[in-house]
Parts: C-alpha cells; structure tokens; sequence
C-alpha cells in the first residue's frame, strides 16, 4: 500500500493563548479545585483499608461459635485449587460430621486468591477474608496452619452475606 | 454364532449370554449396581432397563437371555427416561455424603448420576435416617443411610466367600443390611464386599479417611501375602501405600483378594524399622556406611574365606531377577554350589478359594532362576549342620528373615564369621549381621514373581527410593506427584536409600573382576529368558499386566531334580 506522508496540523496559536494567561489561570484553577477535594488516598499503614464483602483476600476456615471448624475435610478445595496451595488431611471424629480436617494448610505463597475453594466448598466452611496484609522471610512461615486459618464466624459476615446474596 | 442387535450394532452371543454379558463382550455399557460378573443375578436396582423390540415392557438386561435377532435400544427415550426415574427412586433416600465419603471418586452411583440422571428430585420430604457408622466387622465400617439394597455384598459373602454373614432386615425404606446378632463378618475375604459396594455404604476401616482417591498414584502390582500371587493395585500418596486393591486377573484371583493380603502385606514398606543405607558392624554396633565403603568391606571380606566356607540363602520374597543374580553370583562370581533357600509354609493359611499354605509369593521362581544347590553343594539344611560344624563359616542371605521363619538358625549363626544381609527391615537375622544392605521393597522395585500356578507376572515400582525417580523412571504419578517440587510438603515424602538386591549383587560383582552388565530389571529378565528354559522366549512385554502361564511340563522336571 502507497504509504501516506503523516498530515502536520498547521494552526497558529491565537492571542490569547500566546500570551498564556488565561490558560494559566484555567489551569490553576483546576489545580486548586483539587487541593479542596476529598482525598481518595490512605495513611497506610497508620490507617488501613477496609474493603467490602466482595474483596477476596485470604482464604480463612470458618470457625463456629462453639469453637469447632466447619470443614469436613471433603478434600474439595485442595482438588480444585488451580495452584495446589491447599493440603488436607482428614480424621475421624466423634461428632455427627464424622470427619474433620487434622491437618489443613494452605501454602500462601502458592495461592493466587482466585477463590475457587471458596465457590466449591458444599459447607461453607472456607471463605475469602478481607485480609490482605501477608509477609513471610521463609518459605516454611509461609505455610498457614489451622492456627492461623481458622476465624470466628462473626468476623467473617460480610462476605458470608456476599456468598448468599451473589454466588 | 447368534446375534442380537443393540444399539444397531450387530453383536455375537453365546447361547444362554444376558443381554448385559452380550453387550460388555463387546464394549458397549449397560449401567448396572446389583448386577456382578461373578456374583448370582437378583435384578434389584432395576437400572439395566433396556428397550427391546416386540416386547412390550422395559426388560433388565442382567436378567434377559439373548436370543437370536433381538433388537435391543440402550438409548432410546423410553430406556433413558427408564434410567433417569430409576436414577431419582435410588437417589430419594441417598445421604449427600459425598463430601464426607471414601467412595467420592470411584462411586457407581455418582457416576450415573452424572451419566444417567438429569439430576432433579421431585422428592422434597425428609430423608429416611439409618444406623450409621457400624461396624459390620473387625475390618468393614456400615452406613445403613448410603446402602442402596443391591445385596451384592450379601450375595459375595454366600457365594464366593462361603460363609453366609450378611443378610437383609426390615422391609421397603426401611430395610438395611446387618451379621446375625453377636456374630460380626470376619470372613477373611470380607474385604472385597468393600470392592464391589457401589456405594459408599461398606468402606474399609483401615483406610478410613486417610486421602481421597484422586489424590493418589495406582501401581498394578502382585500380593506378596502368599504364592497365589493376587493381582492388586497399590495406591500411593506422598511416597507412601495407604491401601491395595484386588485387580481383576481371570486366571489367577478373578476379582477379589484375601483380608490378609490386603492388610498386612505393606505396612512394612512404610515402617520405621526400614533399613536405610548398607550398614556395618564394628565392635558390635551397627553403623550406616556409604556404599563404597560397604561394598569394599563384603568384597575383602568374603576374599578372606574359601569358596567352600561360604553358603547362600536366597529368597522365596525376592524377584526373580534378584534370585537369578543371587545364583549368578554364587555360581560364577564366587564359584560356590551351597545355595538354598528357605520355604515359608503355613499349614494354617490355605483355603479352597484362594489362599494358599506357601506364604511366600515366589518359591516357584527362586527354584526356576537357580536357587538351589549344586550337586556337590548343600541344600539349607547341609548348610545349617555345616554351620554348626563350623565348615561353613560366611553366610550371604538375600532378603529373608531365615531366624523367624526357623528359630534353630538363632544359635547356629552366632557360629559364622561373616553373615552378610540383604533386607528392607531391621528383623531377628539383620541383629546379627555384620553387614546389612537395603533392599528395595516388592513396591519399590520392577521384577517378576512365579506363583504356585507357574504363572510368572511382573511387579513394578509404585514408590520411590534414593535411587529412583518417580519422572524419569516412568512410575505412575498422581496430580501432586506432577505438579510439586521440592518446597511442597505434600512432596516431600520419606525416601529409602535402598536398592534392589540384583543392583547390589551387580555392584559386588563388578568388584570381584566379574562385570554383569546389567542396568534394568528388564535386562536381567532377558538374560533369564535366554539361558533358562522356562522362560525362554519371554520379555516384559509378554508378561504383561495379566502374566503368563510357564511351560509346565519343563518345570515339573526341574522341580523333582
């Protein structure tokens, strides 16, 4: 194809905006329209950011509040997950479930917070949380136990309600 | 031949065939629950309903002789609509169990679900509760509210186990499976009921939640419980066996295995008392050694003894590559004919199904690869009396614990001055060794076993050693076998450092001046199908998954001589 030479606009500038003042002032006057507006920004980390139900952060355990975690250790998450961060191991147990997790960990620098093992769950039992503040210095402090995994229930409303309303 | 048609398909039968055997002959499924191949037909679960031209009702086709020129329609709307009620009758009073639930992955009724359901219940009362969480047996664990009456586990236990222990009580929703009062299933075949439930109404309590079957490897393999040779599969998690299942083999075990064999025959592979690393005695404490150094050590020392002061025990648990090392080694690397090995009999453990009295998998295949003494040389118990004499005065024994098997070995082998030991677990006679190399386990390892049929079938590695790699030697890998590395804790199981005993005898053999070039077990076996006669001709990829039966009228004579 027959290249075609760029076309150069050609306009002079007129008096006004020779003399640039009133685009100075046009401009200023944005600038200080701005400094009176609300800010969007955070003092993190003095003032932390809480997000909404529909936040994905970590993946927790739902812990009732007779203490006890819901998972049934079905295995559910840990096959489904894209990154194989999960890792179960069941055991027996007298109450009525019959099963429950012995050994749960998620490895979090495997997890991509893609939520999967939140939307497979048939109990409920494993839910995205809103905490998203996650430093290790080692690969083995990385790996989150049950300890660390499970969450009361009532600190985890808000996204429950988001599960029931959306998913 | 007669033919029916199914599904437009022309299809051959034998005279007196059921339309379900006519059609799996020839690789087209028919769903079924209650129906077993090798079980009596009681036509219960009603879900092998099948159209058939010029008749006027579905008939089921486990039940339904074929007979010449049938037209059977397996999926047509009235069958699959017939499948599709069956499916929502059965699923009516069906706990959702599935995530709590050993048989999630390899349930029937799951995948028909999947297959044969549009998965809708007009059913919106309450499910019918049940007993759960019985133990039918010491090994059998019950959940009345999973079972779907299909009876095939009371129908094994009456026909193929023979001892009627099952049975059903209470009648329509009510009715669930039960042992007669104070008499628990102990039949030491009970274990199979688990196998052909299918549901996840029976499951084995020994495995009982241990890890969900997706997430492990399965090897087929052979049962070392005894000389039947039971084809099994083994399944791996994390480098270790969680349990064995029958595998069907027509000619050896059908489809089922002994209890005994499905228990007790790997948990030693998993054990703390695993040798690991060859190990030397010096001032009566065993310490772990390099390899190097051990073999250097076996090698100046049995250099010190005449070939007549030596004696070899081989083995009815190892290979036959082992064995046929073994014998190669003794034979022509040290020039001795005192090699013998020691039968496991227990006149206990045989019955008429499929157990067996020889409890050791390969006596037959120790005998075949030369496991026995020259003619000038001493069978096992010339060398006990030797021994003691003290004209015997070196002893190499190839993965068998000889002290327990025969307690009279106690006080003579405290006589030698050198007792050298292939094992996998520290035992009776590795507390007296001097030297003790690690021997791969049966699931570590490819080999053969001749069982008491002559019929010689292959093991293979199903978990890794030191000296193996899941990868790179072609084992069977689960999805976290694939995908971790070695940060995963789910990949980071216990590694041996053993190896198969015919490696170290090769290695022992390159230090005597005597080169074996071997690298494989299947090197070994093409040796073996070139200079001994029953097993001329043969490789692995005869033997196969299923085996081969081994030119009888031959073995026979070299059995008597």
């Amino acid at each position: 194809m027959e290249k075609k030479a760029a076309k150069i606009r050609k306009k002079d500038l007129t008096f006004l905006q020779k003399i640039y003042i009133p685009e100075i002032m046009k401009g200023l006057a944005l600038t200080f329209r701005n400094m009176i507006r609300p800010k969007f920004t955070f003092e993190y980390p003095e003032e932390k950011f809480i997000p909404s139900g529909s936040y994905r952060g970590r993946p927790v355990l739902v812990e009732e509040k007779n203490g006890e975690e819901r998972c049934v250790a079905c295995g559910l998450c840990s096959r489904v997950c894209p990154a194989l961060a999960i890792d179960v191991q069941a055991a027996e147990t007298e109450r009525e479930k019959e099963r429950y997790p012995e050994k749960f960990e998620i490895d979090m620098l495997r997890c991509i917070f893609c939520g999967f093992c939140e939307e497979v769950c048939p109990e409920e039992a494993i839910v995205m949380s809103k905490d998203y503040e996650l430093a290790f210095s080692s690969r083995e402090e990385a790996i989150y136990g049950k300890d660390k995994l499970l969450v009361p229930v009532d600190q985890l409303q808000d996204r429950i309600d988001f599960l029931r309303q959306y998913k | 031949m007669p033919t029916i048609i199914i599904d437009e398909q022309e299809v051959e039968f034998q005279p007196g065939e059921t339309i379900i055997q006519a059609a799996r002959h020839h690789g087209i499924e028919i769903p079924h629950f209650c129906w077993h191949p090798e079980l009596s037909v009681p036509g219960n679960c009603r879900i092998c309903l099948v159209e058939v031209d010029k008749m006027p009702k579905l008939v089921i086709a486990c039940s339904t002789i074929a007979s010449e020129g049938m037209v059977v329609h397996t999926k047509s709307e009235k069958t699959i609509d017939a499948q599709n009620a069956v499916m929502e009758f059965i699923l009516i009073n069906h706990p959702l169990d599935c995530p709590i639930c050993d048989e999630a992955g390899e349930c029937k009724l799951q995948d028909y679900a999947y297959n044969y359901s549009v998965g809708e219940s007009r059913f919106i009362e309450e499910k019918n509760r049940k007993q759960k969480h019985v133990e039918l047996g010491p090994r059998v664990m019950f959940d009345g509210e999973r079972c779907i009456s299909c009876s095939r586990c009371i129908r094994f236990c009456d026909e193929i186990a023979k001892k009627p222990e099952l049975t059903f009580v209470q009648r329509g929703d009510r009715v669930t499976i039960t042992t007669y009062p104070g008499q628990p299933m102990v039949n030491p075949y009970s274990m199979n009921t688990i196998d052909i439930c299918p549901v996840g109404a029976l499951t084995n309590i020994d495995f009982r939640f241990k890890a969900r079957v997706w997430d492990m490897s399965s090897t087929k393999s052979i049962c070392t419980g005894c000389s039947r040779g039971c084809n099994i599969d083994i399944w791996v998690r994390n480098n270790e066996i969680l349990r064995l299942t029958p595998r069907y083999n027509e000619q050896v075990n059908s489809y089922w295995m002994c209890d005994d064999g499905r228990l007790n025959t790997f948990k030693y592979v998993n054990a703390d008392d695993r040798v690991d690393s060859p190990q030397i005695r010096g001032e009566g404490q065993l310490r772990k050694v390099e390899w190097e150094e051990a073999f250097d050590e076996t090698v100046s020392r049995i250099k010190s003894f005449s070939k007549d002061e030596i004696a070899f025990v081989g083995s009815a648990h190892a290979t036959c590559e082992d064995n046929y090392i073994f014998a190669k080694f003794a034979r022509s690397v040290i020039g001795c004919g005192n090699i013998d090995f020691v039968q496991h009999i227990d006149p206990e453990f045989g019955d008429d199904i499929l157990r067996v009295n020889d409890v050791a998998p390969n006596a037959m295949g120790a005998k075949l690869t030369g496991v026995s003494p020259s003619k000038s040389g001493l069978d096992i118990d010339g060398i006990k009396k030797a021994i003691r004499e003290g004209k015997v005065k070196a002893l190499y024994i190839l993965e068998d614990d000889i002290i327990t098997e025969d307690p009279q070995f106690e006080n003579i082998i405290t006589k030698l001055d050198l007792l050298v030991v292939h094992s996998t677990n520290h035992n009776k006679t590795t507390a007296l060794a001097d030297i003790i190399f690690p021997a791969s386990a049966y699931a570590e390892k490819n080999g053969t076993f001749v069982n008491i049929n002559k019929i010689v079938q292959r093991i293979r590695p199903a978990i890794t050693t030191v000296d193996t790699d899941r990868a790179l030697d072609g084992m069977e890998m689960s999805r976290l076998d694939k995908f971790g590395t070695e940060f995963d804790r789910w990949a980071t199981g216990v590694k041996v450092d053993a190896k198969a005993s015919w490696k170290i005898l090769v290695s022992l053999s390159g230090l005597f001046d005597h080169k074996m070039k071997f690298n494989m077990a299947e090197e070994v076996f093409a040796d073996m199908a070139k200079n001994i006669d029953a097993f001329k001709g043969l490789n692995y990829d005869d033997v196969g998954d299923s085996g081969v039966k081994l030119n009888y009228q031959f073995i026979e004579q070299k059995v008597k001589a």
